[in-house]
């Protein structure tokens, strides 16, 4: 097991940091899940943090000079490249606190990216900075498209889904290909910690982003992030889709230590993916076959990860 | 006490390098550049230098992690060429604008197709305007005292601006020259550590990298200009005293034989020194030719250029960079901005040599001064001209 997790108790309803590392007054949207997921990250990882943030929706609203909503020292640089630049940040401090020019107090080093960020352009600077083995974590707000370009279609798309770039038509039905699985191309870095989380869980994602911060070496943790704008869903509904897409098992939650999968919630009497689909205008024109096929890959990519939780 | 060695040039920047104390050293592998971050990954090894050197996967990861790097505090540098330059070139405008006083080695070579590992100036050309302050180097020797006096200059708060070094590939950074290697102790009373005025520290939070909004956009820019312009005080200020502890001068514009000059061949970098050759011969033979050599490209001296062109009636300006479809090299554009409508400015004629490893030769500097002269009685069509083209 990971030395690092023994002293942490984990967050509960009870003790939660009262500190906001993320204020209020920024830009995002109303009931935006992805800065809602943000604010819990924060939560859980305090003031003594270093953020660089990826160009996206995060970046964009949380920003605008001469404000800021970030109470922790931010960087952000360009779209693709945060993990390498926590990769420079995180090798500047490891030589300062060698040669006594900062303390040696730890200070935890987080990139953050949008699924597009992360995903997609990101993902050679992610894997060199995970196969470097340096000791950051990467959080990737999974909002399922380029929102802050205004809602192209990424990797991380659910099948089916409307997009600008993905516009259902006389021959299309939408995104034509199934959400990439980038939390198991982290896994298949060999890195110590990866997870799932979802703003509906927050005690669960509070604690996992605090687990990713204290392992040694990298870490990943991935966070469903409704976008209300994007996804054509009521703003106060983001927790309940949010819920909705782990009941469903479309959006499963689990971890992953040093290559044991373990099953953070493990759905027994799942919800139909119609009712996480509904509600969501990006999902509206699909029919019965549609719907049919991602009930059923649904299904089956539970049964891969079951499997792989009950082989570690 | 300093010690003269013979040395190939690129091991020698990476012990300037190693003296300047670098912290941090992302690199990825490029020719002709690699003999430099190998040189200083072996340094750190050996427990030479105490930096972190991080092989990172790309060239654009590079300059990436220098940005972090340096934002959080740690004195930082990297070296390029051609692609991998040209990978970085998203992030090169960043951290000049963002104030990271990055130093850079740049090993000058050929951009493709067709690809190339020879050198000419291309790749440095296209990255002109990312407002980084940059130098060229003639030889070995300058090569190690530019690399050392960038450090100086672009973390002088005064300053705080990434600094280029510009060496040509091969032809400066493979040849073994005799060097004077400065002693630790010179180096460190004339670089103090680096101190950043803001810097990721979450005792003192501040962000940096916000998003800039039509009201502040263009201020930042000019920000940006006005460093660059007044870096230039700074660049002469630590060549100055560069002098007093290591007795080297150096100069915004070197000028040879340029007393009573009619024409001025006009160069940067290595092949100034066959240029040399060639005004010798030229000047034996009874012609009045001299040569300019521009080190300090930007900010540009137009200033001191002014001054050293004299009363000389013709430039043959040598670029080495052929930019299709313009006017003319960027080297000459520059310096026909720089005399546009002045009362008896010189004539200025563009020549293109030396791209992708073709030498430049005595005899190609002889005909550049030539024709720059028969040009000035007839103006051709053409600002440039590029020499040295097989007509089979
Ligand atoms: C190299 C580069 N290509 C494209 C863009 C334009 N761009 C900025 S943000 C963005 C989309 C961000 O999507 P994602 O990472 O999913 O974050 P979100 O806005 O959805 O939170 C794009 C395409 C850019 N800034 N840089
Ligand atoms: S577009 Fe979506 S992700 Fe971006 S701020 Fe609005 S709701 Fe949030
Ligand atoms: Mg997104």
């Amino acid at each position: 097991m990971i030395p690092e997790f023994e002293k942490f108790k984990g967050f509960k309803a009870k003790n939660l940091p009262k500190a906001e590392p993320l204020s209020s007054g920024h830009r995002a949207c109303q009931g935006c899940g992805e800065v809602l997921a943000l604010r819990m990250v924060m939560k859980a990882l305090g003031k003594d943090v270093i953020v660089c943030n990826a160009t996206g929706c995060m970046e964009i609203i949380t920003s605008p000079y001469p404000h800021t909503a970030w109470k922790v020292p931010w960087i952000h640089i360009a779209f693709e490249n945060a993990a390498s630049v926590a990769s420079g940040v995180e090798s500047a401090r490891r030589v300062l606190a060698r040669k006594g020019k900062i303390p040696k107090k730890h200070v935890d080093i987080m990139a953050v990216g949008g699924d597009g960020a992360t995903g997609d352009i990101g993902l050679q600077f992610i894997s060199g900075a995970f196969e470097r083995g340096h000791d950051f974590l990467y959080v990737c707000l999974d909002n399922e498209a380029y929102m802050n370009t205004g809602v192209q279609r990424s990797g991380c798309t659910p099948y089916g889904a409307m997009t600008t770039t993905s516009p259902p038509g006389k021959k299309s039905f939408g995104q034509v290909t199934w959400k990439k699985n980038v939390p198991a191309i982290a896994v298949a870095h060999n890195i110590p910690y990866v997870a799932t989380a979802s703003p509906a869980y927050f005690l669960d994602l509070m604690n996992k982003v605090k687990k990713a911060a204290l392992v040694k070496g990298p870490a990943y943790v991935h966070i469903y992030s409704p976008c209300p704008t994007g996804w054509g869903s009521a703003g106060e509904r983001s927790i309940e889709i949010s819920r909705l897409a782990v009941e469903t098992k479309v959006f499963p939650l689990y971890e992953v230590i040093e290559g044991r999968y373990i099953i953070s919630r493990k759905i027994t009497k799942p919800k139909p993916v119609t009712e996480y689909l509904k509600g969501q205008r990006r999902f509206r024109h699909l029919d019965e076959e549609h719907i049919e096929y991602i009930q059923r890959r649904v299904d089956a990519e539970y049964e891969k990860l079951l499997r792989l939780a009950e082989m570690s | 006490m300093s010690k003269r060695v013979g040395i190939e040039v690129s091991i020698a920047i990476a012990e300037a390098v190693g003296l300047a104390r670098a912290e941090v050293i992302p690199a990825y592998p490029i020719t002709p550049q690699t003999h430099i971050v190998e040189h200083l990954s072996e340094m750190v090894a050996n427990g030479e230098l105490d930096a972190e050197f991080v092989p990172v996967e790309s060239e654009h990861a590079a300059m990436s992690c220098c940005c972090g790097s340096c934002a959080a505090g740690a004195r930082t540098f990297t070296s390029s060429s051609s692609q991998g330059l040209s990978l970085m070139s998203e992030i090169l405008y960043i951290p000049s604008t963002m104030r990271l006083p990055i130093v850079m080695v740049v090993a000058n070579r050929a951009l493709s197709a067709p690809i190339s590992i020879w050198n000419d100036h291309q790749d440095i050309m296209v990255q002109r305007d990312i407002g980084w302050i940059q130098t060229f180097a003639e030889n070995g020797q300058e090569a190690v005292d530019l690399t050392i006096h960038a450090f100086r200059v672009a973390e002088d708060r005064n300053v705080s601006l990434p600094m280029i070094v510009n060496i040509d590939g091969f032809t400066l950074s493979h040849v073994i020259e005799p060097i004077e290697l400065p002693d630790q102790e010179e180096v460190d009373k004339f670089l103090p550590p680096f101190k950043p005025r803001y810097k990721l520290d979450p005792r003192r939070p501040i962000s940096m990298g916000p998003v800039g909004i039509p009201e502040v956009y263009t201020e930042a820019k000019v920000a940006h200009d006005m460093a660059m312009k007044k870096a230039k005080r700074y660049i002469l200020k630590a060549w100055d005293e560069f002098e007093k502890v290591f007795g080297r001068k150096y100069n915004p514009v070197e000028s040879y034989r340029t007393e009573d000059a009619e024409v001025l061949l006009v160069t940067m970098g290595s092949i100034s020194e066959t240029a040399m050759t060639a005004v010798d011969a030229m000047r034996d033979a009874g012609q009045k030719v001299g040569l300019l050599r521009i080190r300090l490209w930007r900010p540009f001296p137009g200033q001191e250029f002014r001054k050293a062109v004299g009363k000389a009636k013709v430039l043959a300006v040598v670029d080495r960079c052929l930019p299709p479809g313009a006017l003319c090299g960027p080297v000459g554009a520059e310096l026909r901005s720089l005399f546009y409508k002045i009362p008896g400015s010189p004539k200025i004629f563009s020549f293109v040599a030396g791209l992708g490893g073709r030498d430049v030769t005595v005899e190609r500097f002889e005909e550049m001064v030539d024709k720059a002269r028969a040009y000035a009685k007839k103006r051709p069509r053409e600002l440039y001209e590029v020499i040295g083209v097989r007509e089979k």
